[in-house]
């Protein structure tokens, strides 16, 4: 099969599926004095399968769509549909069965447990699956391999790099393969080779079909990414798609 | 992508316990202090219950020993006021009720008081009571010599003395090959005997016992008895105890006080119970103590560990999953004082049994009291942490560094 064909058959594909996150009007206002509008009035709409990088200066509301988008928070008005799921209408257990099978999260200050080995670290990103503890630690195993860290497998994440520290992290969010991965400045607290080397492993992660939001307010981490939405005070400012991937 | 529903979050049994115990691994010293809270609560009642299950069962040892069939007789007061005397063939009268097995007496000698020698001023009494013992008396109380001998009809005869345990100690002898003497009455007296201390006749631990019949021809004993001692059979007691006032004292069977030993045995274990609830209350009160301990590590694990439940709950951990974690940890943590406790409580009944010679009583209900004490404390103290741990939003424990 030639790429065009594969591509076209992919956009097909995508506009007839259910798209991983619909939102429409989204609203998120934190009350207080004055109230702040985090979110005001955002439409998005991302497919699976899409790589998509969401920027804008800080305080522009980046970290509280992404809260949304994880189901972690809930919007005070608007439609937010994850996964084919209207949020608004499940409750802790729907909401965090969608968290624990469908979506992975990557955090800027990596939140590993400092105790436990980067295998036993991938690992807990099945524990609330109901997987048994070996099957885990295969699957972490896998994943570990797939992020080149297999011989770092029984270190603590203090004797590891920034870097590797965050391509654990990444192996986390992935090891239940999840449809949308989430990625709140991912390199954030990165020297930028190592940077670099997390975003390439991300991007490696499309070929999977996994979708994933990438958020940062690093223009040069988001040219490189095929679409880029910008937020500005709770807005979308715009919303591009780069020809180049 | 398909909008059915996804399975729910599922953490396997196995790995709640796994994940409250890594908690506890994290502080492993705290862990052990706010452990060692409980540890002494648990302890002190495991102590507690254990000692004075210990002391019942050897008291119940003693009484399967020596018999509950055991009566006293012993002469009241009369109507006037004046000391009653038991008639002096009242020991032949009880001999002749029929589940009698034996009968024995002693007679106190009034005003005759026993010294090391003879220089020692009269008016300086020992408090050792003078008593002419029948010569079946030993058999009848169930005592045993420590060493030399018993009277026996021939000794009996002469100023020979066995003296009671008591007895022995406070005059300061232990010799009884016959070289000791000590001065009765107005008479030299050769001590032939020491007893053990006698449980069922303690007044008999502070007597020198001589024969009956030196008793009368030297020191002007008259022939009535001061206590009749009798056994019979176990399941007559009753009756036996019914008819002895009317067989004693025919005519002033109200001037006959009888009494059961083994009762005033088993009365002392009781009273040793008020005691044990005190000091239970007392181990309830440390319990509590440690419990508010337990409550308060749990608080700060749960303040200290607030990313760590945001990390949680991102993977997929449904409220409920947070508070059965904390929940575990904090029962984990009480159990962990519980097992030390009942070690340690245990320890301290076998060692203060085993210094008494007592028989080591542990009783199970007192294990799985303490077992569900703890639980039961773990949970409580728990309760509070594990829900505010729950109720935490995942955003709030996120955005927390
Ligand atoms: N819990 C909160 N309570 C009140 N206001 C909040 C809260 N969280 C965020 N905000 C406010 O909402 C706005 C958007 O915050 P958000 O964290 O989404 O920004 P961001 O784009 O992620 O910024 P940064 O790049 O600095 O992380 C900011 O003005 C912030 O002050
Ligand atoms: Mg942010």
């Amino acid at each position: 099969m030639s790429a065009p064909t594969q591509a076209a058959v992919t956009d097909a594909r995508a506009a007839a599926a259910e798209p991983v996150v619909l939102l429409d009007d989204v609203r998120r206002v934190y009350p207080g004095y004055p109230p702040v509008r985090a979110l005001d009035g955002v439409s998005l709409r991302i497919d699976p399968g899409e790589l998509v990088g969401i920027v804008g200066p800080s305080g522009s509301g980046k970290t509280t769509m992404l809260n949304i988008l994880g189901t972690l928070d809930r919007a005070d008005a608007g439609l937010v549909r994850i996964d084919g799921h209207d949020v608004s209408k499940l409750n802790d257990r729907r909401l965090s069965a969608i968290r624990s099978r469908r979506i992975g999260f990557v955090f800027q200050q990596f939140f590993l447990v400092p105790e436990v080995s980067a295998l036993e670290n991938v690992a807990d990103g099945l524990l609330y699956t109901g997987m048994r503890q070996r099957q885990r630690r295969a699957r972490a195993r896998e994943m570990l391999e797939r992020v080149g860290l297999a011989d770092r497998a029984h270190h603590k994440p203090n004797e590891l790099s920034g870097g590797q520290r965050q391509r654990v992290a990444v192996a986390r969010a992935l090891v239940g393969r999840p449809p949308l991965l989430l990625a709140d400045e991912p390199t954030g607290a990165l020297d930028s080779v190592s940077g670099a080397a997390v975003l390439e492993l991300l991007h490696d992660l499309r070929d999977t079909g996994t979708t994933i939001v990438i958020i940062t307010h690093d223009r040069a981490v988001a040219d490189e990414l095929p679409r880029q939405v910008h937020l500005l005070d709770g807005k979308i400012e715009s919303d591009q798609r780069s020809e180049q991937t | 992508m398909n909008a059915s529903t996804p399975a729910p979050s599922r953490l396997l049994p196995r790995d709640t316990l796994r994940v409250a115990f890594s908690g506890l691994r994290t502080r492993p010293l705290r862990a052990v202090l706010s452990a060692l809270g409980i540890a002494v609560g648990i302890a002190a009642m495991v102590a507690v219950l254990g000692i004075s299950a210990s002391s019942r069962e050897q008291v119940n040892e003693q009484l399967r020993q020596l018999g509950t069939n055991l009566l006293t007789v012993t002469p009241g007061q009369q109507l006037l006021g004046g000391d009653a005397k038991l008639p002096e063939d009242s020991v032949d009268m009880v001999a002749r009720i029929g589940p009698v097995r034996a009968v024995s007496a002693i007679g106190t000698v009034a005003d005759a008081s026993v010294y090391r020698n003879q220089h020692i001023p009269e008016q300086q009494t020992n408090g050792l009571a003078v008593n002419a013992a029948r010569t079946d008396l030993l058999d009848t109380v169930s005592g045993t010599v420590a060493s030399g001998r018993w009277l026996d009809d021939a000794l009996a005869a002469y100023p020979t003395v066995v003296l009671g345990a008591d007895a022995a100690e406070r005059l300061g002898i232990s010799q009884t090959d016959g070289s000791v003497q000590v001065w009765l009455g107005s008479e030299w007296f050769t001590v032939i005997g020491i007893l053990d201390p006698i449980p069922l006749a303690p007044e008999l631990n502070s007597s020198v016992l001589i024969g009956w019949r030196v008793a009368e021809d030297l020191l002007g004993l008259d022939g009535s008895p001061t206590t009749i001692y009798e056994r019979s059979i176990e399941s007559a007691v009753k009756d036996v105890r019914a008819v002895l006032p009317a067989t004693v004292n025919p005519d002033a069977p109200e001037e006959v006080v009888v009494s059961r030993p083994s009762d005033a045995l088993a009365a002392q274990a009781a009273a040793n119970e008020t005691l044990t609830a005190l000091l239970l209350a007392l181990g309830g009160v440390a319990l509590l103590v440690g419990g508010i301990g337990v409550a308060n590590t749990m608080v700060i694990a749960v303040l200290e560990r607030r990313s760590a439940i945001g990390l949680r709950r991102a993977l997929g951990a449904t409220r409920a999953h947070i508070r059965r974690q904390f929940l575990g940890e904090s029962v984990l943590l009480a159990g962990l004082g519980g097992i030390g406790g009942a070690v340690l409580g245990g320890i301290a009944t076998a060692a203060f049994a085993s210094s008494r010679d007592w028989p080591v009583a542990l009783p199970l209900w007192v294990l799985g009291g303490a077992a569900a004490a703890t639980i039961f404390v773990g949970a409580i103290a728990g309760a509070y942490p594990a829900t505010r741990a729950a109720r935490m939003s995942p955003t709030a424990a996120l955005s927390t560094v």
